[in-house]
């Protein structure tokens, strides 16, 4: 109702983009699952707030990369920026036996500045306790999995896991905001270009 | 295409074979299409363009990035790589430009085709512009030939790479002639396309003309046309191969003497044969060894023999090799020491001639600001300095095991370093030189001097040098002196030493002092002597006369001046003597004179006194003296000059001969090692080994240590440590000063630090101890009093680096550092960083480091100062950690607390359950209402001010308004352990298997299958928080029902007259008469089973009831806070029919139906989510009396234990309840407080350590061993502190009213006592889980707590009764954990459920306890280690160890703790007439709250009734519902005549007033729809002491009949 007058109570966010693909040494046969995870005052107005992508397979080319492109989009509204929308990607896959498990977790922030990005977010599963734990998973096919693939978006109780680092996941993003400026939020000026991450930047050696 | 990189093959094999293909694939197209008109040639044309346009650029790229790369990786193999690369393209290039020379031939021939497309136009136009200019500078290149462009330029980087000057030069300096090459290639390869019939090979050239188009341009004028020789067409086939240009050759061979032979003219191979020394010096010339001539020669450095002999003759062959040799016939190798000259050679042009740009400019030195500032290294990375602490050893020069032979020895060799000091600075003898040329020099003054007369400056020199001469005199005999009592001392010691030795008769030190004597020449020794006393007296003498005539000068000035004031006084009185002359004339002139006399000594007269003429010097005593002096100071005059010579070569006796006192100090001193500590800044960075101590008290460690250093040096300080055994004590600190930055390893000398320690130690051995007095003679005087002490030799260097540089800090820093300055110019290092805070500190600072007012920097402090000192501001006298804090805060405390918004995201933050599920806060303050706050404001209203309508009365509202702050307090204190995750909370993983659980599995593969057998499966977990609503239903499963009450058969008239039809199947139709159905409430949501027959019925239905989370928070957290109860109510269905259709079958009738309230179960929520499923018979809350209802009764045995029995009767329901999904009951708080307790374990309980640890054991054994078992043996006590169990049980007085009673069984009236005093509603959440037990009066003040409390209280009632009474920590259904009593009575156990005051015996199958964990009384807790966990199936004879394990065992003994409780416990009468206001006004309400629940109906009240039931009610309290039901329905039925009455009584301990609402709207008794339904309802409050309230509701229902 508001939205049409010069002082709009909420701006939006959209999310377009791609979950372009993922780079798993040594694994095949992956899916992933995302999920956007946001705070208290953020409100999907449209687009799918979760999906699944197909099961994809490595090329037989030299390149090692899994590629979905599956699409993103998504629209969210919110009076406040703490509690920004961050997309949670979960990996999966059959292990040796054909057991459906998890390859990875990961999280990243949409980006807050208009224009696209990409991001590669590095991926983690959690570890079992026990090594003999570890045996017996593996020989069931029970991986440790999170109980809630949002934990890896929030910071609290993680110390009580370890983890260990497990492959990529690249996402493109585009980004387009409405009334942030005119709500006094400024997120500086739109990035062009492909602004790399902080995650990506050191990642890119192993995307290559 | 493929990277080249990537394969072993040759990359210009392989961008041919590339081109190969390309050619190939057009030519098939031509071939497909054939070649029928122009038009299709001109398209066909285009598309190879396009073809070339797009190969070109790739393969450009390739090119290029070959080039580049092969730049930056001159690596062999790429030089390789590239080598080949070049030969390649040299070879295309001969190829491509003999190909063009050709067609050149042929342009002119040919017009232009017009047929070229735009583009080529372009390029045409293009080149005849350009075709003048220099192409190879060329800049301005078009951008659609960009690519092209860059590969000229890599073709132009891969001639650079290739090395050939040569060509490079041509490249560079050819006069290119205007050469239209590419037009004239471009436009005869078009016209070659439009003529083209079958020329096709051309088409192939086409592609590869494309790509070396570049190098073409560049290179076809520098590789000249002769390059290629045969024009022949052959050469542009691609097949060729290389080799077919290439023409193999044989390698030359040089054969081997031919190339020694070519060589020796050029090489020379010095030989490492010495040179014979005659070659190296010039003829004739004998060598000359300086070494022997005694001149100092220094060391050559170190070069082996053979490269020495190699150099020597390599330097021979050369023209003027001699110059290097030596006059010793070798290599100079060393720095001629006398050489005056630089031996830089000097430059050889005069400034002046220096180009201006290379003159050296002087800048003046310019400090920089900063510099100091910062202390040495910390964050420079390249502060890398380092200290090398070396302690080389160690000498005590007292010791307290030195035995008295070694003090004296260590004073004897201190005596002897001493004299050796001395003798080593002679000083006694250089003064004597001094003396000896002094007065030579005085002697000469004289002698030349001395017969004219002397100018004043001479005399002056004189004067000094006879001056001089008397000091010198004087210190040589000081010096002299010394030397003398030294030697003295040294033999008197030794002599000391000597006779010790003797006495004690063995020998400890191996110290021997040798005399030697030195004879001398007597005579001239005499001479020597006599002549130096005769100077000296001489001197004396001359000295004394100088005295002396000074003295008689100044004498005789002072007599002067005497005489002159005398003469003035002699005038002076004989003026007066005048005038007395006058008077008298009898006085004579003698009394004149002795008038003067006295006169002149009046000492009222004042005036110098008569100076005294000095004495005449005395020469003969001056000799004497000399003479005496000499003799003391000097040795006589032909006596042997001693020189002691002190040697550690004497024997030490063998221990074996020593008397046992030394031996044990020996032994003593074997077992005595030191180390030294080293300790950087107060910190210990290393220790030296421990080395034993020797017998000669010295100790070597000879170790380095390097430290590494970060912080700026402060001190370095050496601790020296001994050791007896393991243990070690401080002996002394030595304090090294730190180094100067100059002093670097390898120069610092080894420098030692005296030591020395107060310490007093005594022996009772030899060992003289330190600080003990000590004397040596027979007499015991001369005490001396000796300290331990000693000397470290020690060095403190900077370290020298790998390459020799120092790693010490600049000098300029340290220097700045050693004056302080360094903590001058930082105020945060001289003061501390608190000191900021203090003003005076500050100031004062400011005033001693001078800061500079001017300084911009300093503004801010002389402003702080300026204030400071006007005593304006005042120290703060809180210290406040973030002193910047307000700088952050965006707007101000009161600003956040106005605005709307921000309240509303900070009490969502504070997780404030109104608001913690908040969504969208909107972005401005006027989008919030303010109906937002409404609820919570009002929640805290209520808070505040405890709602008097609810709580009934003052002292409740107390106590809830105390039970908050508790609450709150728990919450607060478990805010944290909530937040302790566990991995179960955040991963799901597979459990351990046991291996038993892996025999289990083995052993399933083998059993056989039984389809018809199947096995219970664990149903899967689902953590709570991805849930949401609508997700969860809770499924109850109502089994059946015993000994349901039946309904009385009406005993009105319509009854008797049907009774004979009745009469014969009477016990079928009583059976018949109840329809029961069970009605299941949860979140007001209601679902009912069907009705069943009879008072056993069965349904077996599953119910399923949707459960909502409040607020949608499905965290665990919020689930294990849920408060809502689940309802399970057994109703009677009744059917009324009305209208009579007896006659008339078919017609229809109405029927009415009613429900009856029969009995209630009500199972908390937070049970059934703890428990996960709850299984198993409970009993049904039944009134006490049910109108028109009769309960079946048993067959009751008659016996004693028929009371007792009793109690087991009532009506049962089969239940089971469940969540699906299952959910993952929530770790319950109390294992999470068990770890933060065990966390603050240490100061949160008064607890001794060793019980606490003790109960951790216990507990953690048991629940390892038998995990369902509940075991407790410590708790927290409502202030937070850990108290053990047994602590809790104490006899306490029940209240004597309940005494007085003594028409029941005191015992179960005190269990109903204990029973009344209600639940603690709100701590619901908390209830076990925070394990907060309260003491009994805590309890009672409250009167509010859980089933633990209740239970204390109820145990310490029994065991003050007399009663044998134990703490029963279980299970029980359904509580789940809980804790129950157990009494003994007449050798039977009976279990008490403390929260409903019933009593089971041991063997009651119905007994809601199913596990009993442990027992717990005052002296003991008893862990369940049997089999069973059910109470039928134990033993409880806790003195069977097997049975039972015991926490304090004899290995483990009762500290005998005392209890928290109090001693007696105080309680109030009832009060009667609060009671009678409460009960009125619940009635009101009640009332009240009837009709509300009626809306559409009038609701109208019997009074009659009413009345009526008022008058039961307190007979039921005081039966407590037990026989009154006959004689009760009687009364009622008399008094209401024809009414059907159904209706029952409540009863409740009073808490407050909504549960008493709920348990009747429960009861549905408002559902009656009949018209003519009247309504009763009669409420009793009991009062018992301590305001422990009975409620009694009866609630009836009458129907005219």
């Amino acid at each position: 109702v508001v939205m049409a007058t010069n002082n709009p109570s909420v701006f939006l966010l959209m999310v377009n983009g791609q979950i372009e693909g993922a780079n798993f040494p040594g694994y095949d046969n992956l899916y992933c699952k995302y999920c956007f995870v946001y705070g208290h005052d953020w409100a999907p107005t449209t687009g799918l707030e979760e999906g699944i992508t197909q099961i994809t397979s490595k090329s037989t080319q030299s390149s090692h990369k899994l590629i979905w492109n599956f699409p993103l989009e998504a629209t969210f509204k919110s009076a406040n920026p703490s509690g920004w929308p961050q997309l949670v990607v979960s990996v999966y896959g059959p292990d040796v036996f054909g057991n459906d498990v998890v390859r990875g977790y990961g999280a990243t922030h949409v980006p807050f500045t208009p224009g696209r990005h990409t991001r590669t977010i590095p991926m983690f599963v959690p570890e079992p306790t026990w090594r003999l734990q570890k045996f017996t998973g593996w020989l069931m096919g029970r991986r440790p999995e999170y109980t809630d693939p949002k934990v890896v978006a929030h910071g609290e109780g993680r110390e009580a896991t370890r983890v260990r680092s497990q492959g990529f996941v690249t996402v493109s993003f585009h980004i387009t905001t409405k009334d942030m400026k005119k709500m006094g939020y400024d997120v500086g000026s739109p990035s062009s270009a492909n602004a790399p991450s902080a995650t990506s930047n050191w990642s890119t050696e192993e995307q290559s | 295409m493929e990277e080249p990189e990537g394969s072993d093959e040759d990359p210009g094999e392989r961008l041919r074979r590339t081109f190969r293909a390309q050619r190939e694939k057009s030519k098939k197209i031509r071939d497909v299409e054939g070649i029928s008109s122009i038009q299709q040639h001109s398209a066909d044309d285009g598309r190879t363009e396009q073809t070339d346009e797009s190969v070109v650029p790739s393969k450009s790229g390739k090119l290029s990035q070959k080039g580049l790369s092969s730049r930056k990786h001159p690596s062999a193999t790429s030089q390789h790589l590239d080598d080949s690369v070049t030969r390649r393209l040299e070879a295309k290039l001969r190829e491509a430009i003999s190909k063009v020379e050709e067609e050149q031939k042929d342009a002119p021939l040919e017009p232009a085709s017009r047929l070229q497309s735009l583009r080529d136009r372009d390029a045409a136009i293009r080149f005849d512009r350009e075709v003048d200019a220099d192409r190879v500078e060329r800049q301005d290149v078009p951008a659609d030939l960009s690519t092209r462009v860059k590969f000229r330029e890599a073709a132009r980087k891969v001639i650079k790479v290739h090395p050939n000057a040569e060509e490079a030069y041509t490249f560079f300096t050819h006069n290119f002639e205007p050469d239209p090459l590419d037009e004239s290639e471009k436009m005869s390869r078009k016209k070659k396309k439009t003529q083209r019939t079958s020329e096709e090979e051309g088409d192939g050239e086409d592609g590869e003309e494309e790509v070396k188009e570049g190098d073409h341009d560049i290179e076809s004028e520098s590789e000249q046309a002769p390059l290629v020789q045969n024009e022949d067409e052959d050469l542009f086939v691609l097949d060729q191969l290389p080799e077919d240009v290439l023409v193999v050759k044989k390698a030359e061979y040089v054969g081997y003497k031919q190339r020694v032979a070519r060589e020796s003219e050029l090489l020379f191979t010095p030989s490492s044969q010495p040179v014979p020394t005659s070659c190296k010096l010039p003829e004739n010339m004998k060598p000359r060894y300086l070494e022997d001539e005694g001149l100092y020669v220094g060391e050559r450095p170190p070069v082996s023999w053979t490269n020495e002999r190699i150099m020597e003759n390599r330097l021979l062959q050369m023209a003027e090799g001699m110059k290097w040799f030596g006059d010793d016939g070798r290599t100079l190798a060393l720095p001629n020491p006398i050489k005056e000259s630089s031996t830089r050679p000097p430059l050889q042009h005069i400034e002046g001639d220096l180009d201006p740009a290379l003159q050296t400019v002087f800048r003046k030195l310019v400090m920089s600001k900063n510099a100091n500032l910062y202390v040495t290294g910390a964050a420079d990375p390249e502060g890398d300095y380092q200290l090398d602490v070396d302690v080389s050893g160690l000498i005590f020069s007292h010791h307290p095991l030195f035995s008295r032979e070694h003090v004296l020895g260590a004073r004897l060799a201190q005596l002897y370093d001493q004299y050796l000091s001395r003798q080593h600075n002679n000083l006694t003898e250089h003064l004597t030189d001094k003396l000896r040329g002094l007065r030579r020099a005085l002697q000469n003054m004289l002698e030349i001097h001395g017969e004219r007369d002397l100018t004043p400056p001479m005399q002056q020199r004189i004067s000094e040098y006879s001056l001089e001469v008397r000091n010198t005199r004087q210190l040589r005999d000081n010096e002299q002196e010394k030397d003398r009592t030294l030697l003295k001392q040294l033999v008197k010691v030794w002599k000391e030493v000597k006779t010790l030795r003797e006495l004690q008769r063995f020998t400890n030190t191996p110290y021997k002092l040798f005399l030697r004597r030195e004879n001398v020449d007597r005579a001239a020794d005499e001479q020597e002597h006599e002549g130096e006393i005769l100077t000296e007296i001489v001197e004396l003498q001359a000295e004394s006369e100088e005295d002396y005539q000074r003295k008689l000068a100044e004498y005789k000035k002072q007599l002067e001046q005497w005489k002159l004031w005398r003469r003035k006084q002699k005038a002076k009185r004989k003026k007066r003597k005048k005038k007395k002359k006058g008077q008298s004339h009898d006085d004579t002139d003698e009394d004149e004179e002795e008038q003067e006399m006295s006169e002149s000594e009046s000492p009222t007269e004042e005036g110098p006194s008569k100076p005294e003429a000095p004495e005449r010097p005395d020469f003969r005593s001056t000799e004497e003296w000399v003479r005496e002096k000499a003799s003391r100071i000097r040795r006589k005059p032909g006596e042997a000059i001693l020189i002691p010579d002190l040697t550690a070569s004497g024997n030490i006796t063998a221990t074996a001969l020593c008397p046992r006192t030394e031996v044990a100090r020996r032994e003593d001193v074997s077992k005595r090692s030191l180390f030294i500590k080293i300790l950087y800044n107060d910190k210990e960075v290393s220790r030296t080994d421990s080395r034993a101590l020797n017998a000669d008290f010295r100790v070597h460690f000879g170790q380095i240590f390097n430290l590494k250093i970060v912080n700026c040096p402060q001190s370095i300080n050496l601790q020296v440590f001994e050791q007896i055994g393991l243990s070690s004590s401080l002996l002394a600190q030595v304090f090294v000063p730190v180094p100067q930055p100059t002093v670097v390893t390898g120069n610092a000398p080894l420098e030692e630090f005296e030591f020395s320690s107060n310490q007093r130690v005594m022996f009772d051995h030899e060992g003289v101890g330190s600080d003990v007095p000590l004397s040596f003679d027979a007499d015991g005087s001369n005490k001396v009093t000796l300290l331990t002490s000693g000397k470290v030799s020690c060095c403190v260097s900077w370290g020298n680096g790998e390459d020799g540089a120092p790693l010490a800090p600049p000098v300029s820093q340290h220097l700045v550092r050693k004056h302080g300055g360094l903590g001058h110019l930082d105020a945060v290092t001289y003061l501390g960083a608190s000191g900021l805070y203090d003003m005076k500190k500050i100031a004062e600072w400011a005033k001693q480091s001078r800061l500079d007012p001017n300084d911009p920097k300093n503004a801010s402090i002389m402003q702080l100062l300026k204030v400071a000192s006007s005593g304006e501001v005042t120290t703060p006298e809180y210290f406040r950690l973030e002193h910047l804090q307000e700088e952050f805060n965006f707007v101000t405390d009161e600003e956040i607390e106005k605005n709307k918004r921000f309240r509303l995201l900070r009490l969502r933050e504070q997780g404030v359950p109104e608001f913690r599920n908040y969504k969208f806060v909107p972005a401005h303050e006027n989008g919030i209402s303010n109906e937002v706050f409404k609820d919570y404001e009002k929640r805290l209203k209520e808070e505040q001010i405890i709602d008097a309508k609810e709580y009934l009365d003052t002292h409740r509202a107390l106590v809830a308004k105390n039970l908050q702050k508790i609450r709150e307090s728990v919450i607060h204190r478990f805010l944290h352990a909530k937040r302790n995750y566990h991995v179960s909370d955040l991963v799901v993983e597979e459990e351990i298997p046991s291996i038993r659980f892996l025999g289990i599995e083995l052993f399933k593969w083998a059993q056989p299958r039984r389809p018809l057998k199947p096995q219970r499966k664990e149903r899967k977990k689902v953590t709570a928080q991805n849930l949401s609503d609508g997700d969860i239903k809770l499924l109850v499963n109502i089994i059946r029902a015993y000994e349901v009450p039946v309904r009385r058969p009406q005993s009105n008239k319509a009854a008797q007259s049907s009774q004979a039809a009745i009469q014969g199947s009477d016990w079928y139709l009583s059976q018949a008469q109840l329809r029961p159905f069970v009605e299941v409430s949860f979140q007001r949501t209601v679902l009912q089973t069907s009705s069943a027959e009879g008072p056993n019925p069965c349904w077996n239905e599953e119910l399923q009831l949707p459960f909502r989370a409040p607020n949608g928070d499905y965290s665990t957290a919020n689930l294990q806070a849920v408060k809502d109860e689940v309802f399970i109510n057994i109703f009677d269905e009744v059917v009324h029919k009305s209208g009579e259709s007896d006659k008339d079958r078919g017609q229809s009738f109405h029927a009415s139906v009613e429900k009856h309230w029969l009995g209630s179960v009500k199972i908390p929520f937070s049970t059934i989510y703890s428990q996960s499923k709850i299984d198993g018979t409970f009993k049904v809350n039944t009134p006490a009396v049910l109108l028109g209802y009769n309960s079946e009764r048993r067959h009751a045995p008659s016996g004693a234990y028929d009371i007792l029995l009793s109690q087991s009767e009532g009506t049962f329901l089969t239940l089971f309840i469940t969540i699906e999904p299952q959910l993952v009951p929530g770790e319950s708080l109390r294992d999470k407080i068990k770890e933060v307790k065990f966390d603050s374990m240490q100061f949160d309980s008064q607890e001794d350590e060793g019980l606490l640890q003790a109960s951790d054991r216990f507990e953690s054994e048991a629940t390892q061993n038998f995990p369902d078992r509940p075991c407790i043996t410590t708790v927290v006590d409502l202030s937070g502190k850990t108290v053990f169990i047994t602590r809790y049980i104490q006899a306490l007085n029940p209240p004597p009213e309940l005494l007085e009673v003594s028409t029941q069984e005191p015992a179960a009236l005190i269990a109903r006592y204990v029973s009344l005093i209600p639940f603690l509603p709100d701590r619901v959440s908390y209830t076990g889980a925070c394990g907060l037990w309260s003491t009994c009066d805590q309890f009672l003040s409250f009167l509010a707590g859980d089933e633990e409390e209740h239970a204390v209280l109820l145990c310490n009632y029994f065991l003050s009764m007399g009663k044998k009474a134990w703490l029963i920590i279980g299970t029980a259904i359904p509580e789940g954990p809980t804790a129950y009593v157990l009494t003994l009575e007449q050798s039977r156990y009976l279990i008490w459920n403390p929260s409903s005051g019933q009593s089971y015996s041991q063997y009651d199958t119905f007994c809601p306890l199913q596990t009993i964990g442990c027992l717990v009384n005052a002296s003991n807790v008893w862990f369940n280690v049997q089999q069973y966990t059910s109470p039928t199936r134990i033993s409880f004879d806790t003195t069977k160890a097997k049975l039972w394990k015991q926490f304090f065992s004899r290995a483990f003994c009762h500290p005998g703790l005392s209890s928290v409780q109090p001693e007696t416990l105080m309680y109030r009468r009832g009060d009667k007439a609060a009671a009678a206001e409460l009960q009125d006004r619940i009635e009101k309400i009640l009332k009240e709250k009837i009709m509300e629940w009626r809306p559409r109906r009038p609701t109208r009240w019997n009074r009659y009734c009413t009345t009526t039931l008022k008058h039961f009610l307190p007979k039921l309290e005081q039966s407590r519902g037990a026989d009154v039901t006959e004689g009760h329905r009687h009364q009622l039925q008399s008094q209401l005549g024809d009414n059907k009455i159904s209706g029952f009584p409540l009863n409740l301990p009073f808490s407050g007033i909504q549960p008493i609402i709920e348990a009747v709207y429960s009861t549905g008794v408002h559902h009656i729809q009949a018209p003519s339904a009247e309504f009763a309802l009669a409420v009793y409050v009991h009062p018992y002491p301590n305001n422990v309230l009975s409620v009694w509701v009866y609630l009836a229902s009458l129907i005219r009949s």
